[in-house]
C-alpha cells in the first residue's frame, strides 16, 4: 500500500507541484514560533470565508433577487426551508464575525507594525480585501429588501449622486433607474453572488502568497530570517507551519466557533446589532424610517461623515464628509510610509505610540457608538472631536514615531 | 503612565454622559413563556378570531402550527376559519387597496411584527387603548398616537379614557400625568385581559421565529460538543508543542 501510493505521488509529482507546494506552503513554511492570541484571526478570517461561500451557495438556491419576492423568499428560507433559518444565521453572523476578524486581524498588523518593509505590499493586498468586503457587506446587506436595506442603500446611493457634475449621471449608470428600485436589486445580487465573492478569493490566494514570499511578522517585530541555521538555512526562531501551526489553529477555530455559534443559536440578533429590528419590516419607498443606522461595522465610518457641518472652499458639506469617510478607510493604506519609528512592535516603541494607539481605538468605539444615534448637537460634537484624533493617529505619526523613546529590540524573539 | 491610563478610561466614559433619552412612554415588560404551549394555543387562537381578519401573517402556514402542539386535524377544525388548506399560508381576503380606504393604511403583515416592534412594545400597545372621538375610528393609543387600528379586544377590555393631572413633584414644581381610566368595564378583569394579551404576544413572538424552541434545543448540543472539541484540541496542541521552548 505505501509502495504504491509512493508511485502515485511520484506520478503526480511529474505533472503537478503538489509535494513541493505541500512542503513550501505547510510542512516547511517557517512561521516564528511566539504567535500569540492576536494571530489566530488570519486563518479564522479564512474559515469565515468559507462559510460565507458555502452558506452562500445554499441561500442562492431559495433567495430571489426581486424587489416584489427578496423579503418573502428570507422568510421562506427562515420557515420553510430544512434548516434555512440555521444556514441563513450562519450567514448573516458570518458577516458580522467576518468583520470581528478582521478588524481583529487588522489591529494585530497595527500593534507589531506587520505592515512595515518587507510587508508593504501584503498590507496593500489586505487593504484590498478589505475594501472588498466592506463591497460585499454593502451589497449583502441589500439582498432582504427590509427597510433598513432600502433606507441604507438610498443613503450611500445618495453619496454618489452628490458627486459634482457627474454624480447624477454615475448614480443612474449604477442603479439602472432613476430611483433604488428591482433594477438596483438585481445587480446588486450579481455582484454579491458571482463579481465579489471571486475578487475577494482571489485576493485572498494572493496575500497568502506575499506572506509566503517575505514570511509572517510576529510580536516582536524582528525578522527571524536574518537569524538561520548555518547548515539547514532554516530559521532558528521558525517552525513549520504544520503540524504546529495547524494543530493550534484547531484550538482557535475552536473557540471562534464556541463564540459564533453562541451567536447563531441563541442570540441572532445580537440586539439589534448584527441583524437590525427594523430590517424586519419590507421595504418601503414611500416611508423613510425615523432613524437610519447602518450595520455595526460601518457605524465608524458613518459617524464621520455625518460629522461634517461645514462648507467649505466652496464645496458643500456633504462631500466634504463623503471625502473623510472614504479617507477614514484609504489612509490605513499608508501606514507603511507614515511610520517612522527605528522598531516594528509596540513592546518596543515607546509612550507616545501606546497613546496614540490607545486614542485611536477609542475613537473608533466612540464613533462607531455614535453612529448608531440619532444626531443631536452633543453627538456631533463628539463625532467632530474624535473625527479629529482619528486622523491625528495617521497625520502625525511620522512626528510622534520618529522622536518617540523605544527599547532596543532584542536579537530573538522571545516568549 | 498611571495617570494617562486614568485619563483615557474617563475619556471612553464621555459619551455615556449623554446618555439622555427623550420622552418615549415607557413599555411594560412582555411575560413571556415560549415553552408554554397551551399559552401558545390560546393566543393563536385569539390571533386568527381577531387579527387575521384584516392582517396577514403571510410567511406562515397553518400546519406549521403542530409545533404547538396540535394535529392537522385540530388546526383545520379550530384555527381555519376561511375555508384554506392546512398546508397554505395565513392570507387575508380583504385587498391592500380597499384596506387603504378604509383604515388609512393597508394593516402591515404580521409574520415578523414582533421581530420589529418588539414584544414589550406590543404587550404595551394591545393594552392601552383609550377613547379619542376627535379620531377616525374613535379611538387612541398611548403607545402609538393616532393608531388606525381600532381597538379590537375593547368588548374584552373595556373602554379606557387618558386623564390628565397635574401634579406636584414635591420640589415646588408642577408637571402633568396622563393615565388611563377604566371607564367601562368589560367582560374580563384586567388580571384576565393582561393574561390574554400576554398570551396573544407569546404567540406573536412564537410567529415571528418559529424555529426559535429548536435552535436553542439544537445550540444546546452544540456548544456542550463545542467545549468538549475544545478540551480535545487543547490536548492535541500541548502534545505536539512539548518540543518547543
Amino acid at each position: 500500500m505505501g509502495k504504491r501510493l509512493e508511485s502515485m505521488m511520484e506520478w503526480i509529482d511529474a505533472r503537478f507541484p503538489l509535494t513541493s507546494t505541500w512542503k513550501a506552503h505547510l510542512s516547511e513554511y517557517y512561521a516564528p514560533k511566539n504567535f500569540n492570541f492576536w494571530y489566530y484571526f488570519g486563518s479564522l478570517a479564512m474559515l469565515v470565508l468559507v462559510n460565507q461561500l458555502l452558506t452562500g451557495i445554499f441561500l442562492t438556491m431559495n433567495y430571489k433577487p426581486d424587489a416584489s419576492m427578496a423579503f418573502a423568499s428570507v422568510e421562506y428560507i427562515m420557515r420553510d426551508v430544512d434548516f434555512g433559518w440555521l444556514i441563513r444565521y450562519m450567514h448573516s453572523t458570518g458577516a458580522s464575525m467576518f468583520f470581528v476578524v478582521v478588524y481583529l486581524h487588522m489591529f494585530r498588523g497595527m500593534m507589531y507594525g506587520s505592515y512595515r518593509k518587507p510587508r508593504e505590499l501584503l498590507w496593500l493586498i489586505g487593504m484590498g480585501i478589505f475594501f472588498v468586503l466592506m463591497m460585499l457587506a454593502f451589497t449583502g446587506y441589500i439582498l432582504p429588501w427590509g427597510q433598513m436595506s432600502y433606507w441604507g442603500a438610498q443613503v450611500i446611493i445618495s453619496m454618489v449622486g452628490a458627486i459634482p457634475v457627474i454624480g447624477q449621471t454615475l448614480s443612474n449608470w449604477i442603479l439602472g433607474d432613476f430611483m433604488l428600485s428591482d433594477a438596483a436589486l438585481n445587480r446588486f445580487f450579481a455582484y454579491h453572488v458571482v463579481t465579489l465573492p471571486v475578487l475577494l478569493v482571489t485576493l485572498v490566494f494572493v496575500h497568502i502568497i506575499a506572506l509566503h514570499e517575505v514570511g509572517s511578522n510576529n510580536p516582536d517585530g524582528i525578522e527571524i530570517k536574518a537569524n538561520k541555521d548555518p547548515i539547514t538555512h532554516i530559521p532558528v526562531d521558525g517552525i513549520p507551519f504544520h503540524p504546529y501551526y495547524s494543530v493550534k489553529d484547531i484550538v482557535g477555530v475552536v473557540g471562534f466557533l464556541i463564540v459564533f455559534c453562541g451567536i447563531i443559536f441563541f442570540m441572532p440578533e445580537m440586539g439589534g446589532y448584527f441583524l437590525e429590528y427594523n430590517n424586519f419590516i419590507p421595504a418601503n419607498t414611500l416611508q423613510t424610517p425615523d432613524h437610519i443606522a447602518p450595520v455595526w461595522y460601518f457605524t465608524p465610518y458613518y459617524s464621520m461623515l455625518r460629522a461634517v457641518t461645514v462648507n467649505f472652499l466652496w464645496v458643500d458639506a456633504k462631500i466634504w464628509g463623503i471625502v473623510l469617510m472614504g479617507g477614514s478607510v484609504a489612509i490605513f493604506a499608508l501606514l507603511p510610509w507614515l511610520d517612522r519609528s527605528p522598531v516594528k512592535s509596540i513592546r518596543y516603541k515607546g509612550p507616545y505610540f501606546k497613546i496614540a494607539l490607545t486614542l485611536f481605538v477609542i475613537s473608533v468605539f466612540v464613533l462607531g457608538w455614535l453612529g448608531t444615534k440619532s444626531p443631536t448637537p452633543l453627538y456631533t460634537l463628539l463625532a467632530q472631536i474624535f473625527t479629529v484624533i482619528y486622523f491625528a493617529f495617521f497625520v502625525l505619526m511620522p512626528w510622534y514615531s520618529k522622536i518617540d523613546k523605544t527599547k532596543p529590540e532584542p536579537k530573538r524573539v522571545t516568549g | 503612565m498611571k495617570k494617562i491610563k486614568y485619563i483615557l478610561f474617563v475619556l471612553c466614559l464621555v459619551p455615556l454622559a449623554a446618555l439622555a433619552s427623550g420622552s418615549e412612554v415607557k413599555l411594560d415588560h412582555a411575560p413571556l413563556r415560549p415553552d408554554d404551549k397551551l399559552s401558545l394555543q390560546r393566543g393563536a387562537h385569539t390571533f386568527v378570531n381577531y387579527c387575521l381578519s384584516c392582517h396577514s401573517a403571510e410567511f406562515m402556514r397553518y400546519n406549521r402550527l403542530r409545533d404547538l402542539g396540535l394535529s392537522e386535524n385540530q388546526i383545520s377544525d379550530n384555527l381555519i376559519f376561511t375555508g384554506q388548506k392546512v398546508g397554505e399560508l395565513m392570507t387575508v381576503a380583504m385587498k391592500k387597496k380597499e384596506a387603504k380606504q378604509w383604515f388609512g393604511v393597508a394593516p402591515p403583515d404580521l409574520s415578523v411584527i414582533a421581530r420589529s416592534r418588539g414584544p414589550d412594545w406590543l404587550y404595551t400597545y394591545l393594552r392601552k387603548f383609550y377613547r379619542d372621538e376627535s379620531t377616525a375610528t374613535g379611538w387612541n393609543n398611548v403607545v402609538f398616537d393616532k393608531a388606525a387600528m381600532p381597538h379590537v379586544l375593547y368588548q374584552l377590555q373595556g373602554e379606557q379614557s387618558l386623564v390628565t393631572k397635574t401634579v406636584d413633584d414635591g420640589h415646588g414644581g408642577k408637571h402633568e400625568v396622563s393615565e388611563l381610566k377604566l371607564d367601562k368595564p368589560g367582560t374580563l378583569s384586567k388580571t384576565e385581559y393582561d393574561a390574554y394579551v400576554a398570551d396573544l404576544v407569546n404567540y406573536l413572538v412564537y410567529l415571528g421565529e418559529p424555529a426559535a424552541t429548536k435552535r436553542v434545543q439544537i445550540g444546546i448540543v452544540v456548544m456542550l460538543f463545542l467545549f468538549v472539541m475544545l478540551g480535545l484540541a487543547y490536548a492535541l496542541k500541548h502534545e505536539y508543542w512539548r518540543d518547543i521552548h
